[in-house]
C-alpha cells in the first residue's frame, strides 16, 4: 500500500518521490492533487500536488518542499517505506483545450504541479511559453523536463544566480505585451506570486488560471477549511477548485487564512527539527 | 436538574428495586408510575470539562430494571409508532424489567443494528419517548420511560461481556455489492446484504471507517470503541473495507458497475457539505464550520496536543451558531479544549432547539452560555484577518410559520457585539456533490439530495441510496432505517430472501 519506490532530492528541502498508487495513477488528470497522511492515528492530512503519473507502473510522482512537520517527516522516509494514506485524485482537473498560445508560470515548488498542465496543454495543440522562477539557482526544478515540452522556456532567479535576474512577473509582462497576446495564462506558485501574476495579466486582459493550495482536512468538501473568497463568493478549493480565475481570487484573505495555525506550526516545526537533530545524533552515536 | 453522583444513584436504585421486588407479584400500573424515573449517572461536570471521556456513564443493572418496570406495557404501544425502525419497545422493556437482559438485546437487534449507538445518540424525546403514556400520565414528557438508556444498557452489557453472537452469513451467492461510505446507513446495508451471502465491499474516503460517528460525534458522547466494534463485526462477517477511496474520484460510480463487476451499489455518503451563513467576515481566520472543528478534534485527535500533528485553533472566547446536536458537540468540545467562555447563539428559543434535551442540559452543566432569540449578523476582524468579535441581532417570536413554529423576527436596531476570537458555524449541512457531479443520470433534488423511490432505488438501475445523502442532515436511526430498506431492495434484486420464483 502506497510504498515509496524512488526518492530524489531535487534541491535543498525539495524532494521527488514516486509512490505506488495504481488507481490514482490511472484516474488522475492535470491539475489534481492527493491528500497524504503519514500516520493514521495522529498524523496530519496535507494536500500535495501530483507532478506526474505512470499508469503502466501504477505510480504517481510527488514533489514537495519540507516546510512543515508532515513534509519534514515525509522527507525522512526512504525507498520501500509505506505512506499510510494517499487519497485522490482530488479536485477538478485543469480545463484543457486548444486555446492558442498559453503562458505557464511556475514559481518555486509550484513548477511541479505546473508540469502535467504544460504537458496536457501541449498535447492539446497549444503553443507553450513557460516561465519558471526560483529564489536562487539550486531551487530551480524540472528545467529539463519543461524544456522538452515548451516552445519557449524562460528561467529566472530572484538573485540572478541562474537565468535572468528577475521575478517571474517581469518576463510574464513582456510575454503579455507581445502581439498577438497570449490566449491564456496559468500561474502556480506561492500565493504572493500568483497574486502578482494575476495583477500583471489583468491590464492585458489575459484570462489567468491560478491553482490554490490551502489548508485542508478531508479534501472532499466536508470541512470547509479550504474555503477562499472568489469574486466575492465563498468557494471550496478541494471540490470547486483547486483552479480559479486569478483575477477574482481574494489572495489577501487566502494568505491570512494560510497563517491560521502559524504559531502552532512554528512550535511544531521547531520541535520537529529538534527531533531530527536527536535522530541524527543517535545514528551517529550508534 | 442538579448533579447527583453515580454512587448515590446506584445505592438509591438498589434500595428501591429491593422494595419493588419484595412484593413478589406483578406490579399494578399505579405502582409502576410510582417508581421514580432513573437519572443517568454522569461524570462530575467540573471534572469532565477537562476530559474527552464519555459523560453519560450508563445505568446500573438495578437502574435498568427499575426504569424498564416503569413501562405500562400499553397494548397499542404508541412508543413503537414513534420509532423510525419500529423496535418492539414494550417487548424489550418487559424482558429488561424481568432482568433478562440478553432477551432484551435480542428483541432490539431483530430490528436495530446499532443499539449501543442509538441508545446514546437517538433523539428519543422526539421519537419513542414523545408518545410514552407514562410521560403523559405524569404530565411531564421528561418523565417518560427512558427507552434509550435501557437500550444502551443492554447493548453495552452484551458488548462488554462478549456475549454478542455474530450474525450468520448465508453461503456465498457470487454476487457483489459496493457500499459507498461507512456511516450508519452504509454499515446497515453492508450487514444486511452480507447476511444474504453476497460479497460486500465498503469504500470510505477517510482513513478510518465510521463516518459521522467518528469524525462528527465526539468521544464524550459516543466512544469510538463502540463504532469500532460495529466495524469489527462487519469484518468478521467478511465485509471487505477500503479506506482512502473516494468514489467519484478514485473510481467513478459507473466504473464499479460496468468495469469492476459489482451487481449493485449503495450510496451512503452523508450530508458532508457545511452550510455557512453567507455573512460578512465569515472567511476570517477563526471562523470554522462545526465539521472542521469537530473533525480536527475527533478524527484527527487534535485535542491530544502532545501527540497529534493536526493543530486546532487556540480559542479563548467562542461563539457557536446553531441549536442542534452538532452545535452542542462543538460548544462542549471548545470547553474541553480550554476555552474560557463558550456561547451558543440560536435565533429561536430553547423549546425549538433541535438538540437532544440531555445534550443541552450537559452543555449548561459544563458552563456553556446560551444566547437565545439572537442571531449572528457579521464577524468582525483585525488587520491580520483574525476574528475579534461577532455582531449579533436580537429576535422575538412572531406569527407561526408553515411548520407551526413561531417565526423569529429580528428586532431592528438591536445590534450588539460579542467579544469572541472564534466563531463555529453549526447551522447544518448540504449534500456532498461529489458523487452526483461525477455520475451522469443520477437525479438529485434542488438541494442536492439524491432522489430515491420507496425501495431506496435511485434514478439509475442497480444504484441505491440512503441516509443523509437522501434525507438531508438527519439522525443515525433514520439513516439506519433507510439502509434497511435499501438493503432489502438490493437483496430482492439479487434474488435473495423472499424472491423465490422470481427467476434468475
Amino acid at each position: 500500500m502506497n510504498r515509496i519506490l524512488s526518492k530524489k532530492k531535487l534541491s535543498e528541502d525539495v524532494y521527488q518521490m514516486r509512490v505506488e498508487a495504481p488507481l490514482i495513477a490511472s484516474e488522475r488528470r492535470p491539475g489534481q492533487f492527493v491528500i497524504v497522511q503519514l500516520d493514521n492515528d495522529y498524523g496530519e492530512r496535507i494536500p500535495l500536488t501530483i507532478a506526474d503519473a505512470d499508469i503502466r507502473e501504477g505510480t504517481i510522482t510527488l514533489i514537495f518542499q519540507a516546510v512543515g512537520r508532515t513534509t519534514h517527516k515525509l522527507a525522512e522516509r526512504e525507498v520501500g517505506d509505506p505512506i499510510a494514506s494517499v487519497l485522490g485524485p482530488l479536485g477538478k482537473p485543469t480545463h484543457i483545450e486548444r486555446f492558442g498560445t498559453v503562458v505557464c508560470v511556475g514559481g518555486g515548488i509550484g513548477v511541479a504541479p505546473l508540469y502535467p498542465i504544460v504537458k496536457g496543454m501541449k498535447e492539446a495543440g497549444n503553443r507553450l511559453v513557460v516561465i519558471i522562477g526560483a529564489r536562487t539557482r539550486p531551487l530551480v526544478i524540472l528545467e529539463e523536463e519543461m524544456r522538452a515540452v515548451a516552445d519557449e522556456l524562460i528561467v529566472c532567479t530572484d538573485d540572478g544566480s541562474y537565468g535572468r535576474k528577475a521575478l517571474v512577473t517581469g518576463p510574464l509582462q513582456e510575454v503579455c505585451g507581445r502581439m498577438p497576446k497570449p490566449d491564456l495564462a496559468v500561474a502556480i506558485g506561492p500565493p504572493i506570486m500568483m497574486k502578482f501574476c494575476a495583477e500583471t495579466t489583468r491590464p492585458f486582459g489575459v484570462p489567468t488560471v491560478v491553482s490554490l493550495n490551502t489548508i485542508m482536512i478531508d479534501g472532499t468538501g466536508m470541512c470547509g477549511g479550504c474555503r477562499v473568497t472568489v469574486g466575492g463568493k465563498t468557494r471550496f478549493v478541494c471540490v470547486d477548485g483547486p483552479e480559479f480565475d486569478g483575477h477574482q481570487v481574494d489572495f489577501d484573505n487566502m494568505m491570512k487564512r494560510l497563517r491560521a495555525y502559524k504559531s502552532a506550526e512554528d512550535e511544531a516545526h521547531h520541535r520537529c527539527h529538534l527531533e531530527m537533530e536527536m535522530h541524527k545524533r543517535e545514528r551517529q552515536g550508534a | 436538574m442538579s448533579y447527583v453522583t453515580s454512587e448515590a444513584l446506584a445505592s438509591e436504585s438498589r434500595r428501591i428495586l429491593e422494595t419493588v421486588l419484595s412484593g413478589g407479584r406483578t406490579l399494578a400500573p399505579k405502582e409502576r408510575l410510582a417508581i421514580p424515573p432513573q437519572m443517568m449517572p454522569s461524570q462530575d461536570p467540573v471534572v469532565r470539562r477537562k476530559t474527552m471521556t464519555e459523560v453519560a456513564l450508563g445505568y446500573t443493572a438495578e437502574q435498568a430494571r427499575l426504569e424498564s418496570m416503569r413501562c405500562l406495557q400499553c397494548r397499542n404501544a404508541p412508543c413503537v409508532e414513534g420509532c423510525p425502525v419500529r423496535i418492539d419497545i414494550p417487548g424489550f422493556l418487559k424482558a429488561a424489567g424481568d432482568g433478562d437482559f440478553q432477551k432484551a438485546i435480542q428483541i432490539i437487534k431483530a430490528t436495530s443494528l446499532l443499539p449501543a449507538v442509538c441508545g446514546r445518540v437517538c433523539p428519543q424525546e422526539a421519537q419513542c419517548q414523545a408518545n410514552c403514556t407514562v410521560g403523559k400520565a405524569l404530565k411531564d414528557l421528561g418523565k417518560a420511560v427512558s427507552v434509550g438508556r435501557v437500550e444502551r444498557y443492554v447493548a453495552d452489557l452484551e458488548r462488554e461481556t462478549g456475549t454478542a453472537v455474530p450474525p450468520v452469513v448465508k453461503p456465498e451467492t457470487g454476487k457483489k455489492v459496493a457500499v459507498i461510505g461507512s456511516g450508519p446507513a452504509s454499515i446497515t446495508v453492508a450487514a444486511d446484504v452480507r447476511r444474504e451471502g453476497h460479497k460486500v465491499v465498503m469504500y470510505e474516503a477517510f482513513h478510518k471507517p465510521g463516518g459521522v460517528m467518528v469524525y462528527g460525534i465526539p468521544e464524550f458522547r459516543l466512544p469510538k470503541s463502540i463504532v469500532q466494534t460495529e466495524i469489527d463485526t462487519l469484518k468478521a462477517m467478511g465485509v471487505e473495507l477500503h479506506t482512502n477511496f473516494v468514489v467519484g474520484r478514485t473510481r467513478k460510480l459507473k466504473d464499479l458497475l460496468e468495469k469492476d463487476g459489482f451487481d449493485a451499489v449503495f450510496v451512503g455518503t452523508g450530508a458532508g457539505l457545511p452550510k455557512f451563513m453567507g455573512m460578512e467576515g465569515e472567511n476570517l481566520v477563526g471562523v470554522f464550520s462545526a465539521n472542521e472543528y469537530l473533525t480536527r478534534s475527533n478524527l484527527m485527535r487534535a485535542y491530544d496536543t502532545g501527540r497529534a500533528d493536526t493543530p486546532i485553533y487556540a480559542s479563548r472566547k467562542v461563539a457557536v451558531l446553531g441549536g442542534g446536536n452538532v452545535a452542542m458537540d462543538a460548544a462542549r468540545t471548545a470547553v474541553r479544549l480550554g476555552a474560557e467562555e463558550v456561547r451558543v447563539v440560536y435565533r429561536r428559543t430553547e423549546v425549538e432547539m433541535p438538540a437532544r434535551v440531555e445534550e443541552v442540559e450537559h452543555a449548561k452543566e459544563e458552563g456553556v452560555i446560551f444566547h437565545l432569540l439572537q442571531n449572528a449578523k457579521r464577524v468582525l476582524g483585525d488587520e491580520a484577518g483574525r476574528v475579534t468579535g461577532l455582531e449579533c441581532l436580537r429576535y422575538e417570536l412572531g406569527e407561526p410559520d408553515a411548520s407551526g413554529r413561531r417565526r423569529p423576527v429580528e428586532i431592528k436596531g438591536s445590534e450588539f457585539v460579542l467579544d469572541v476570537d472564534t466563531v463555529i458555524v453549526a447551522i447544518g449541512n448540504d449534500s456532498n456533490p461529489l458523487i452526483p457531479s461525477t455520475t451522469d443520470g443520477l437525479k438529485v433534488t434542488k438541494w442536492g439530495n439524491i432522489v430515491v423511490d420507496d425501495t431506496g432505488k435511485t434514478s439509475l438501475d442497480r444504484v441505491y441510496a440512503g441516509g443523509d445523502i437522501v434525507l438531508g442532515a438527519a439522525t443515525v436511526i433514520l439513516a439506519m432505517g433507510e439502509g434497511r430498506r435499501a438493503a432489502a431492495s438490493i437483496n430482492t434484486l439479487l434474488g435473495g430472501q423472499g424472491t423465490e420464483g422470481s427467476g434468475a
